[in-house]
């Protein structure tokens, strides 16, 4: 039988955690809140203004001087190709070294640097990789050039692919591996067809993300790229982009240029986000 | 029964397999060759000046490029600053976010959840910079900077703390863009780790009468704590090297006047994206690049420091079981 003093004393010990965890409970719910609180409002104001900035013209005329009427066309058109080359560039190199790091030397002293390494490129600056591509890619030619943005990007894109592609490697099962090799199977047979195969998913989503993630990179493009008024296709070339476009037009004081900057953060939101979706039903259905 | 003999085809297991092999391996190094190649090239573009200034640079607040004269302590205090606003305000929210995603929500809820705080963090810096510039910036300085003054006015410390024109530019706003945009970055890993705590030890704990926070404290977060900082690290490694959002609000001020929050300053990031394209080939050029050094620098020791932190508590963890 407990005395009743020590029953007390259980008693407002209880009550004790109970408030505790109440309020911590409540603390977590409020940043909760918190964090969707600036999600929506970017979001709001991130469609209010841009879809108010937003016509025909757009899309099909190119960037403007001040207090003119135009669009972004040269722009968009800008981002979509050195894009699309930065990631047809570093996919197969981000590929190929996340399959070193998986299937190859998992443990070796050379992939843990190289492991370290990789996760010191993943969170370096970009404005260092845009700074490094000046120095030997913009310098010796003495021009600013679409090329250099495109090997600047590339840069950003390898460690992200290199990351999940180990990752997803290391979760294909051993034994779809050793039955392959059971088989008989070289081993860059059973990586291509077998182990990459069933990692596929993970590996295009990390293309996805790493895709969505220079879509909107600003800075490794300010000084290897720059901007240009005109449309180009020559790589030799200064080329516009969206976010410099935006990152100029923002800060000017003209009016037409800042409606036109908030139509492009609406495109390269909903670029991004459609990106993200996409990446994330991918794996859903694959898994 | 005797089975026909395997039929001789050529076997294109070892040569293609080397092949291979070795361009994988070659890939894999030039990750290695590209972190040598970046530090090599810019120590190269920066001789310059750090044989003019040395080390001297690191604590010089003298920025004038008219007088050629280059000290990056303002930009450097920038960077820090702001990235410490950032993780006061982030950390704590990040860890709630996680804990709620993990062990309060509703199971309905949590997927749309966390999708909505991944795609937050998926956002482009430049929306965060110029929705802070002109949306956040003028709020802020009519409904945080401005009451926040008259009620510190006078006060010793806190009074020049938030001394300077509430004008919504400065540290305090680019700190608070900062920890908007890497709560999303921290909680989404704080989320993953968390999850990676076995449903034994916690149903264990709540079978033994825990509460939530009990279990959230006392089992989950000792279980990942090395996740914990690593999110943490990344967050903040994300926080100095950020370049867009910092620009638009910092407000590019090359002068350390005060220790006020409201005033405009400058970052290491910012300096770089509004003056390199415009600095003409010299000295200050090569003071550009001296930051941008003094940035990898800095994101480079931070994440080699909490590799090591990582691995020390890793092996404590090892020694206790």
């Amino acid at each position: 039988m407990m005395s009743p003093a020590l029953q007390k004393s259980r008693a407002a010990k209880f009550a004790q955690r109970n408030l505790v965890n109440h309020i911590a409970t409540a603390l977590a719910l409020a940043a909760m809140a918190f964090g969707l609180f600036w999600l929506f409002w970017i979001l709001i104001e991130t469609v209010r203004l841009g879809i108010g900035g937003l016509s025909l013209a757009t899309l099909t005329e190119m960037t403007p001087p001040p207090n003119e009427e135009g669009g972004l066309a040269n722009a968009i058109y800008g981002s979509a190709l050195m894009v699309g080359l930065a990631t047809l560039v570093g996919t197969p190199i981000g590929v190929m070294a996340g399959i070193y790091l998986a299937e190859f030397d998992k443990t070796g002293w050379i992939s843990n640097v190289i492991r370290f390494v990789n996760d010191i490129l993943l969170s370096a600056p970009s404005i260092v990789i845009g700074l490094f591509v000046y120095a030997i890619a913009v310098n010796p030619f003495k021009t600013f050039s679409a090329a250099a943005g495109v090997f600047a990007l590339a840069l950003i894109v390898i460690p992200v692919v290199i990351r999940t592609t180990e990752n997803m490697l290391h979760l294909v099962p051993s034994g779809l591996r050793e039955a392959a090799y059971a088989l008989g199977a070289p081993k860059w047979k059973v990586i291509l067809s077998i182990t990459l195969k069933a990692a596929r998913a993970g590996v295009i989503t990390g293309v996805l993300l790493a895709v969505a993630r220079i879509a909107g990179e600003t800075a490794p493009l300010l000084f290897t790229a720059l901007s240009n008024q005109f449309w180009t296709s020559t790589l030799d070339q200064p080329m516009a982009s969206l976010p410099v476009t935006i990152f100029k037009f923002a800060m000017s004081p003209y009016e037409n240029w800042q409606k036109l900057a908030w139509a492009g953060v609406f495109l390269i939101t909903v670029a991004v986000l459609a990106l993200n979706i996409a990446a994330r039903v991918l794996t859903r259905n694959k898994n | 029964m005797t089975l026909a003999p395997p039929s001789k085809r050529a076997r294109s297991g070892p040569v293609a397999d080397k092949i291979f092999g070795w361009v994988a391996k070659s890939c894999a190094l030039l990750t290695l060759a590209l972190l040598i190649a970046i530090l090599t090239s810019l120590t190269i573009n920066a001789w310059p000046a750090i044989e003019k200034y040395g080390f001297s640079f690191l604590s010089s607040t003298v920025w004038d490029p008219v007088q050629e004269e280059f000290g990056g302590f303002v930009m450097i205090y920038g960077t820090l600053a702001t990235s410490l606003i950032a993780l006061v305000i982030a950390v704590p929210v990040s860890f709630g976010i996680a804990l709620f995603l993990t062990e309060l929500s509703p199971s309905w809820l949590k997927r749309p959840l966390g999708t909505a705080i991944e795609l937050l963090a998926a956002v482009p810096s430049i929306v965060y910079g110029m929705w802070g510039l002109l949306v956040f910036g003028p709020v802020l300085a009519e409904y945080v900077q401005a009451p926040l003054q008259k009620a510190f006015a006078g006060v010793p410390f806190l009074g020049a703390l938030v001394s300077g024109p509430p004008v919504g530019i400065g540290l305090l706003s680019a700190g608070i863009i900062l920890a908007i945009m890497i709560i999303p970055f921290i909680a989404a890993v704080m989320r993953d780790v968390f999850e990676v705590t076995p449903a034994l030890l916690k149903e264990s704990a709540y079978g033994l009468g825990a509460t939530t926070w009990e279990v959230v404290s006392k089992v989950v977060l000792p279980y990942t704590k090395t996740g914990v900082i690593g999110g943490i690290m990344l967050g903040l490694g994300r926080a100095i090297g950020e370049t867009m959002a910092v620009t638009f609000v910092i407000g590019n001020f090359n002068q350390l006047d005060s220790i006020s929050l409201f005033q405009a300053a400058n970052s290491i990031t910012s300096a770089l994206a509004n003056e390199f394209a415009e600095a003409g080939e010299g000295l200050h050029q090569a003071a550009l690049m001296y930051l941008g050094l003094v940035l990898f620098f800095i994101t480079f020791v931070i994440l080699t420091l909490s590799k090591l932190l990582l691995s020390q508590l890793r092996k404590g963890e090892g020694a206790k079981t």
